[in-house]
Parts: C-alpha cells; structure tokens; sequence
C-alpha cells in the first residue's frame, strides 16, 4: 500500500479564468465578506420566501395574524394601562399611541426572536451544503417587514377612526422601520452564534423580549421616566426607534434628534462586536450545531 | 491536463466533547473553574479526535474520483472540508471552479412547500440560479417521477419520492465540481441504478470534476477512474479504482472487524450477562460473540441481527437456534456461528450482536458494532455487465428443458 503521493502539491494558481478557492485555518479577524454576501443574495430571497410562505400556510387566519397579534396588544394596553391604571399619552389618543409604538417594537421582537434561532433551526442545511452562515439571520429577519408593512396600514386606519392626521413626516416610517430592523439583527446575528453552542438562549430570549417591552416607552410615554434616567432609556436603542417612528407616524413634537442619534450609535456598536464574534464562531458552526 | 483540487497536509481535529453533544453555558463555567483551580492535564490529543489528518492529493480536471474507507476513516470530513461546510484545522485545499456537494438528499426541503417550490429554494440552497433552475425544471420532474404531486406539500410524499425529488434537483446542479457522498444508499434498487446512471451522464459529459464518496465497491469501480483509500482520517491509497478496492478489501481484513468491551464496568448487559466483544471474520464467514456469563440463567439468547449496508435486516440468528444449546456457565463463553458460503453479493454487511432475555427483555444491542465487505471477483455472479439486484448471491441451479 505504498502508493501515497509524496511529492508535494502544486499549488492552483487563478489562471484560466476561473476562480480559486483557498481553504484553510482562518486565524483572528476576519473580513466580514460583503461582496460573498452579495453574490448569495438568491439563496437569502430564497430562504426569506420560504419563511413567509410557512408561516401563513395551514393558518386558518392566514396573514391576519401579522395585524392581530399588535391589535390585541394594543387593546390589553389601552384596557389595563389606560383605562384601568389611568396612563395616557398627552396630545394622542392612547389607543394611536400605544399602536403606534407596538408596530416598530413587533417588528423588532419577531426580528429579534426568529434571526436569534434561525441557525439553530437550519441545523440540517448548515451541516450539509456552504453558503455564507449570515443569510440565515438576516433572512428570517428580514422577511417581517411584509408583517410590518401590513400593520402599518393597519395603524394609519385606526388613526383616520380616532382623527389624528398623518404628516409629511409619514414618509420617514420606513426609515424607523429599517432602524427597528438593524436593531433587532445587531443583537439577532449575535445571539444567533451563541445560540449554536447554547441552546440557554432560547429560554432566556422570551423573557429578555417580555422585559425589553415594559423597559421601552411603547405603553407609556418617554416623558414619565424622570429626567435623570432618561439618557439611560437611549441607551436601550429601540427606545429611540419608537418614539421616532411614533413622531413620524403622529407628527407631534418634535423629532427626537438625540435619542436616535444615542440609539443609532449603540446600535452600531452592538452590530460591529455581534458581526465579528458570528465570524470569529462561523467556521466551526456545522461541527457544534 | 490541469488540476481542479489539490490539497496540501490538509487535517481536521474535533474536540471529543463538541461532538457528542453541544454545551450548556453551566457546563463551560464549570470546565473554566475547574481548569482554574485543577492542575492542568498533560497535553496531548487524549481529547481530540483527528478525523482527518495530512492528506495531500491532486484531482484533476474532469476526473471521478472515488473515496472508500470504514465509517469514520473521514471521508465525509474530506467532502465537509472541501465543500466548505467547515474549516480545515491545518493544510490547506484550492479548488477551482464552482462546486456543488450532494452530501445528503434533499438538502433544504421544508415539509410544509410543495414539490415545485421545494425544487426552487432546494436548487437556490444547493447553489443554483432561479433562471437555471427554471430552465431545467421539466428534466428535474421528469427525473423524479413525482408526476402530479409536484404541487402537493412533500410533507404528503412518500419518503421513496422524496428521496427522487431531492436527487434529482442536485442530479440537475452544473457545477464545475459534484460531490457526492453516499446518497445513493437510500431509495429503491431501480433508484439507485438510475442514480448512478445519472452521475455516469454527468462524468462523461462536460469533462466535470466528480468526488464520490461510496460503501458500494462495484459502483467505485465502474464511475470512478481512480480512488482515494481513508483509514483512521489518513490517506493510505490513491491508484486506479479497481487496484485500491482490491487493496482496501484484503487491508480492511486485518482486525478491524472486531469490536470489545474491555472495561467490565461499561460492558453491554445487565447483572446476569454482559457482552465483552464481537468479531467477524473479513470473508463474512464466522461470527463470534463473547460474553461474560455472570449468573446463569435459563433461556438467555446471545446472538447476531444481520444487515446489509443501508439497513435491511436480513436475517437474526441465537445460539439457542443450535440442535442442542449447552447450557450458560458462569464465566467467559464464546459463541461461533457459521454462514453458509456464497451468500452476499458485493456490499457491506453489518453485524449487531444482540442479547435477548427470556422474557424478551433486549439485555444488549450493539447496532452494527462490526462489518464485513464482500466482492465477488469471480463465481457465479461474476458477469456484472447485466442489471443484478439485492444482497444475496446465493448460489441458485438452473436447469433448461425444450420441448
């Protein structure tokens, strides 16, 4: 059995004009690979298809659940907190704006929740074929902006039933809801990684999700937490997603300059630390998972 | 001719612990502390597993080239590797040009999605563009055989169209480069001639690389013009096909087929038996179980469940099958059983030693703690070249009347 090949290997160069793949041990950072991305971006279509297209089949109420689920609670919001605690908003009606922050902050949690399992839940297809590991969060993600879409009109009806006008300052939504979106992936892809080597992370998301929502001015305005800790409040960078949505929606006030300035910057933080540490944990993903 | 992969020392080492089973954040606070406060262990490999080690090989373009080896010899590890699923521990591989891997059957297939859709998100996964899998679409459905059902949820398939469908969509991916691992033991006999007809298409064709990865001899044989050898995560053979089966089946005779307990503590069985090892011969002739008999008890049954390699029982046999079973004593036995001669066709075979109360309580199943291989060069079944199905080769008479 001595037929082994000794000599050693040529090595490929790029000649020919096809492409050469180098494997081997990545060591430290590691270049995030935008352009890869980019040239996967069918699979992510693909897999953000899919989600959406499982998440309303065999559902008797189909896509009403993407407009139920912010409808009910709003509706527990406004019979407990306003009615039964006596919590009001100053210049809305509370039903508009306990709504108008529960859209970006569902769009935020589902985000948040599905991007953080998609590995998890993909197991089978990361063990079994390559493609770059960060279409699964941002797919999944991503795919409830059709949910968020369609809450959207949702809110601007309830608004024409209550009377409040939509402003020019509508067309920022989108902006909001974006912000909501990269907000929920900078923790999502994070947590996504931790969640290959521990699984503790489903467990715990729910209640950090439950905990997030009451520490979040969605229910009650940010002008009821005193002063002092509201820089605090900013840090939490879906504070600054729902009031500035709620201001783009409402168009009361002012815009809340420096809350989304503090909001985007944490925001940018989290995402840089979560993409490094998704690469740093990638390359051994299908030996854990 | 120019090289489409080629490998350099490329090696792959898990950690024992990742393997079986995934962490929890208590268990990892629990190993830091105690690395903090135990004297560290000596280093060494004690708790990694190299399940690829230094292998350095050249394929070139347009070659099928075939991976044999044991379970675990690393052959899927060299396809993970080079398929990028995971990372190489140390070496490195180039690849040039696109590449596909068939590494399991419908790869990306959600239950809840028809068959048509499942084709699309299955092609976009395995890395096909929606305009290529459009082209092709009739030739997938065509191949599958699914007719009617392709708008029906494959959650309502039965596994055998699944299984169709699922090699079909990767049967119809242009890469460069196919990889194929094992696939081809699931499905029916016709399937997997058909498969295997498919993948001989492919080779032929347009002058594409091929890695395929088998447990099926003759099939290496006839696709593949060369063959790698993996034992033990190392690469023992690269030679032409029909050479290295020839060594890999003589090879694979020394020892391997044996499997024992040797710490009594973590023996299979229970208070009144235990099973201390299982050995078969590399002809596939003679089995023997040895079990340390504790405390006799009437109606004890020792004995085997045979397999063929995709997981057919063919046949279980017990000692107390024999004429006139001696009675257990307390100590050491060892049991031998005898096959007939020419019964398999060429495959593996797994044997599963088995101990059974006489109450039908199952004391110890040890599923395929050991195999055999058979090739059948020459004998009766030697001419190969007319279609042939099932594991068994038994010898059948045939007599001619004409009136």
């Amino acid at each position: 059995m001595n037929r082994l090949l000794t000599q050693p290997a040529q090595f490929l160069t790029g000649r020919g004009g096809d492409e050469v793949t180098v494997l081997r041990p990545r060591r430290g950072l590691v270049a995030l690979q935008f352009r890869e991305l980019w040239e996967y971006r069918e699979v992510g279509l693909f897999l953000m298809w899919r989600d959406l297209k499982v998440r309303f089949r065999q559902t008797a109420l189909g896509v009403l659940w993407a407009i139920l689920q912010p409808l009910l609670l709003t509706a527990i919001f406004t019979i407990f907190l306003n009615r039964v605690a006596g919590v009001y908003a100053y210049n809305i009606p509370y039903a508009v704006f306990a709504l108008s922050g529960v859209v970006p902050w569902t769009l935020f949690s589902r985000a948040l929740a599905t991007s953080s399992a998609s590995l998890v839940e993909s197991a089978s297809i990361i063990s079994k074929v390559y493609f770059p590991r960060l279409m699964l969060p941002i797919a999944s993600a991503t795919s409830y902006i059709v949910d968020f879409a369609m809450s959207l009109v949702v809110l601007v009806v309830v608004m024409a039933i209550y009377g409040v006008q939509v402003t020019p300052a509508l067309a920022l939504a989108p902006f909001f809801a974006l912000m909501s979106l990269v907000v929920a992936l900078a923790f999502g892809i994070w947590l996504s990684a931790v969640n290959v080597r521990y699984r503790d992370v489903q467990f715990l998301l729910p209640f950090v999700i439950q905990l997030w929502l009451l520490a979040t001015p969605i229910a009650y305005p940010l002008s009821r937490i005193p002063h002092k800790w509201q820089t605090l409040v900013g840090l939490n960078p879906v504070a600054g997603v729902v009031t500035g949505f709620r201001w783009s929606v409402t168009g009361k006030g002012q815009p809340p300059l420096g809350l989304i300035a503090l909001s985007l910057a944490v925001t940018f933080v989290v995402l840089v630390v979560g993409l490094v540490y998704f690469r740093k944990t990638e390359r051994t993903f299908a030996d854990v998972i | 001719m120019s090289h489409a992969i080629v490998t350099s020392g490329l090696s792959k080492r898990y950690r024992l612990g990742d393997r079986v089973h995934y962490g929890r954040l208590t268990e990892s606070l629990a190993n830091a502390a105690s690395r903090l406060t135990a004297r560290r262990r000596p280093a060494g490999d004690a708790e990694y597993l190299w399940a690829l080690r230094d292998v350095t090989l050249e394929v070139e373009q347009g070659e099928v080239l075939g991976f044999i080896g044991r379970n675990g010899a690393g052959k899927s590890t060299l396809l993970k590797l080079l398929s990028r699923i995971t990372e190489p521990t140390a070496g490195e591989a180039r690849i040039r040009g696109k590449v596909g891997s068939l590494l399991e059957v419908g790869t990306g297939f959600h239950p809840e999605l028809t068959g048509r859709e499942n084709v699309y998100l299955s092609g976009a996964i395995l890395g096909m563009r929606r305009a290529e899998t459009r082209a092709k679409f009739d030739q997938i459905v065509e191949f599958a055989d699914v007719g009617t059902f392709i708008d029906t949820p494959v959650k309502r398939y039965s596994s055998g169209m699944q299984v169709r469908l699922g090699f079909a969509v990767a049967a119809h991916l242009e890469t460069e480069i196919l990889m194929v691992d094992e696939v081809l033991s699931v499905g029916d006999a016709e399937f997997q001639r058909r498969c295997l007809a498919k993948i001989e298409d492919v080779s032929r064709g347009g002058g594409r690389t091929i890695l395929f990865v088998s447990h099926n001899m003759q099939s290496v044989r006839t696709l593949c013009h060369r063959a790698a050898y993996l034992a033990n995560g190392e690469l023992v053979g690269l030679d032409e096909s029909t050479r290295v089966v020839r060594d890999y089946l003589e090879h694979a005779a020394v020892g391997s087929p044996e499997r024992t307990w040797d710490d009594p503590l973590r023996r299979p069985g229970d208070d009144d038996i235990r099973l201390v090892a299982v050995r078969v011969t590399a002809d596939g002739l003679t089995v023997e179980i040895t079990v340390d008999v504790l405390n006799p008890t009437a109606g004890i049954a020792v004995g085997f469940d045979l397999e063929s390699s995709d997981g057919t029982s063919l046949l279980t046999s017990y000692q107390l099958d024999a004429q006139d079973p001696p009675p257990l004593r307390p100590g050491l036995t060892t049991f031998r059983a005898t096959l007939p001669q020419s019964l398999f066709d060429d495959g593996s075979f797994l044997i599963s030693p088995r101990i059974v109360h006489h109450n039908g309580v199952v004391v110890a199943h040890e599923q395929g703690a050991v195999s055999f291989d058979v090739v059948n060069d020459q004998g009766p079944r030697g001419s190969r070249h007319i279609h042939r199905a099932g594991p068994l080769a038994v010898p059948v008479a045939w007599e001619s009347e004409n009136a």
